[in-house]
């Protein structure tokens, strides 16, 4: 490897500069590789899914070769109801299950910050769904959600919610639940984590200072916890939109996008265009599509946070 | 009086949090034992027979061996590879003054975020042409695009937190920057490329995308890839699935427990502090 060559030795009596260019030599020896590796397989492919979108270029039927389109599949996106669908169904999985698992968790980090005894086990209690395959936590809860061998069913018509077992996933609102619920069960640990360590980077003498002016414990969550945790919450929040956005393993898994496509994500109906039906062209438009919408996310967010780092709100 | 109050309403909500996150688990363990017949009867808390069935089916039956072997390789290759590279890279950023380095870990950090999806398209050409679909290699290359830029990413955190003296020490007896690094810092960031390599290999163990993608049979699907196309001959075979779930839970589950304290760290320091 060229970033294993070892800079000559710093000669004595070299002037400074020569020890620093020296440093600056061995840094971009050093970072090659790694930077290498990453221009070559996700940069490069990146531009070339962009060069695709382009195209009409249908695997399934070379004889129409591979014609240059322009922007033909983008307009193609733009009146395609399941992509607007796709768009909406991602859309509000993010929020719901973002906006759950920041409560859970900050109640989660909260509890966990107090609580000193066997806060080590409950870490490694609560790190576990975080750990384990995403496909696992989804089949998990497709049993769990299951008609017939489902515990859902057996304890929601013990308790007389339901009066007979409910098919989950033949009705679109009633398939949202199990996702829904195995995204946060799975993600709301670290969403914890994160935050307790946010919670733990705050000086414990401002409680003491405020429960010695008699304020109650409501008021030190407003007016000391909450803002100071401010850029641990941002962190989590551009995380966790960045992550759910792309969501595919979990629905793949629990509702195969199904009833008919009515949660199908965009990476999931990016995926059906690619590899089921081949259309490589289209599908490489909508892969364009979902990258410029994380992207503007990630902008949008680091926009946000960088006002907050430097303090200029309020 | 209120401090004590909030102590016990803490306690009480971290044991239900923790016992709904334990839920499935257990559940799913329970399932695993039982045998097909009673499955799909009204489930039982307690059950009073257990069996191992379904994990002797899913060895004997399944040859679930096949995936957990191709997992292992495919995991361990990558995650060799982005420690071994990706600690160069770390190291440099984390320690050298060089122009450009900030925007080089702006951008490294910019590619852990990139959505998977939108890659899958030229790289199943790229690997369609070379013949390694359906290969080793042709899941390790894909693999770099995610786990190269997290091992960077992970590393350039522990290497800040290694003490300056030791290495200023080392350079003011005369070693070179390189020796510095390969005698200094390499045996200090052990434990740091230790919970990387964990990590990488918990996130290469748990991809789905890419090796649903690129893979054409069982003869080289990984673990989830197997769990998730699971299919029965009439009926789901719970029994099975949530066994093979189990089975592929396991490891990652025993390296959790055993270095949770240490992965916490590497998930938080460059999270909190970036």
């Amino acid at each position: 490897m060229s970033g294993s060559a070892p800079a000559g030795p710093p000669v004595p009596g070299v002037p400074m500069r020569g020890v620093e260019a020296a440093e600056r030599r061995l840094g971009w020896k050093l970072v090659a590789p790694a930077l290498a590796v990453i221009l070559l397989i996700a940069l490069f492919p990146l531009g070339w899914t962009a060069w695709e979108s382009l195209h009409l270029h249908d695997l399934r039927m070379p004889w129409r070769g591979r014609p240059f389109v322009g922007l033909g599949n983008y307009a193609q996106i733009a009146g395609d109801a399941r992509f607007w669908f796709a768009l909406l169904h991602t859309t509000f999985f993010t929020i719901a299950s973002i906006a759950l698992e920041l409560v859970l968790g900050l109640f989660l980090a909260l509890a966990m910050n107090r609580a000193f005894r066997g806060r080590g086990l409950v870490r490694a209690a609560v790190l576990v769904p975080w750990a384990i395959p995403t496909v696992v936590s989804a089949l998990l809860w497709r049993f769990l959600f299951d008609a017939q061998a489902g515990i859902a069913n057996a304890v929601l018509v013990s308790v007389g919610v339901l009066d007979h077992p409910l098919v989950w996933f033949v009705h679109a609102w009633s398939a949202w639940i199990p996702v829904i619920l195995a995204d946060v069960w799975k993600t709301t640990p670290f969403v914890a984590l994160l935050l307790l360590a946010g919670l733990q980077n705050i000086d414990a003498s401002l409680y003491e200072a405020a429960a010695v002016d008699g304020a109650d414990a409501w008021w030190q969550l407003r007016r000391i916890t909450l803002p100071l945790l401010k850029p641990a919450l941002l962190v989590v929040l551009i995380f966790r939109t960045l992550d759910a956005f792309r969501v595919f393993d979990l629905i793949y898994v629990l509702t195969g996008g199904g009833p008919g496509t009515s949660t199908e994500p965009l990476a999931l109906y990016t995926f059906t265009a690619l590899l089921q039906n081949l259309e490589f062209g289209y599908g490489s438009a909508l892969s364009i599509v979902v990258f410029a919408i994380t992207f503007g996310l990630a902008l949008f967010y680091l926009k946000v946070l960088n006002v907050d780092l430097t303090g200029d709100v309020r | 009086m209120t401090r004590g109050l909030t102590r016990w309403a803490a306690i009480v909500l971290l044991a239900v949090l923790v016992a709904a996150i334990a839920f499935p688990f257990y559940w799913a363990v329970v399932a695993s034992l039982t045998p097909e017949a009673t499955l799909f009867q009204r489930p039982s808390l307690w059950p009073t027979t257990l069996v191992l069935d379904h994990y002797r089916a899913l060895f004997a039956e399944r040859r679930f061996w096949i995936p957990i072997r191709n997992s292992i390789v495919v995991a361990s290759a990558t995650t060799l590879f982005c420690v071994v590279v990706g600690s160069f890279a770390a190291y440099a950023i984390a320690r050298l003054r060089f122009r450009g380095k900030r925007a080089i870990l702006g951008f490294i950090l910019a590619v852990t975020m990139f959505p998977q999806i939108s890659i899958v398209s030229p790289l199943y050409m790229l690997l369609r042409a070379l013949g390694l679909i359906d290969t080793y290699p042709g899941l390790i290359l894909p693999y770099l695009t995610f786990a190269m830029p997290l091992t960077v990413w992970l590393l350039v955190g522990f290497f800040r937190q290694l003490p300056a003296d030791l290495e200023e020490a080392a350079l003011v007896d005369g070693a070179s920057r390189w020796q510095s690094f390969t005698r200094v810092m390499l045996p200090l960031a052990v434990p740091g490329l230790a919970t990387t390599g964990i990590l990488t290999f918990i996130y290469c163990w748990n991809e789905f995308l890419f090796a649903l993608s690129f893979t054409l049979g069982p003869e080289r699907q990984t673990v989830p890839v197997a769990i998730a196309l699971f299919r029965g001959q009439y009926q789901v075979p719970w029994g099975q699935i949530l066994a093979a779930a189990i089975v592929a839970t396991a490891p990652v589950a025993a390296l959790v427990l055993a270095f949770q304290r240490r992965i916490v760290q590497g998930l938080t320091a460059g999270a909190v502090k970036g």
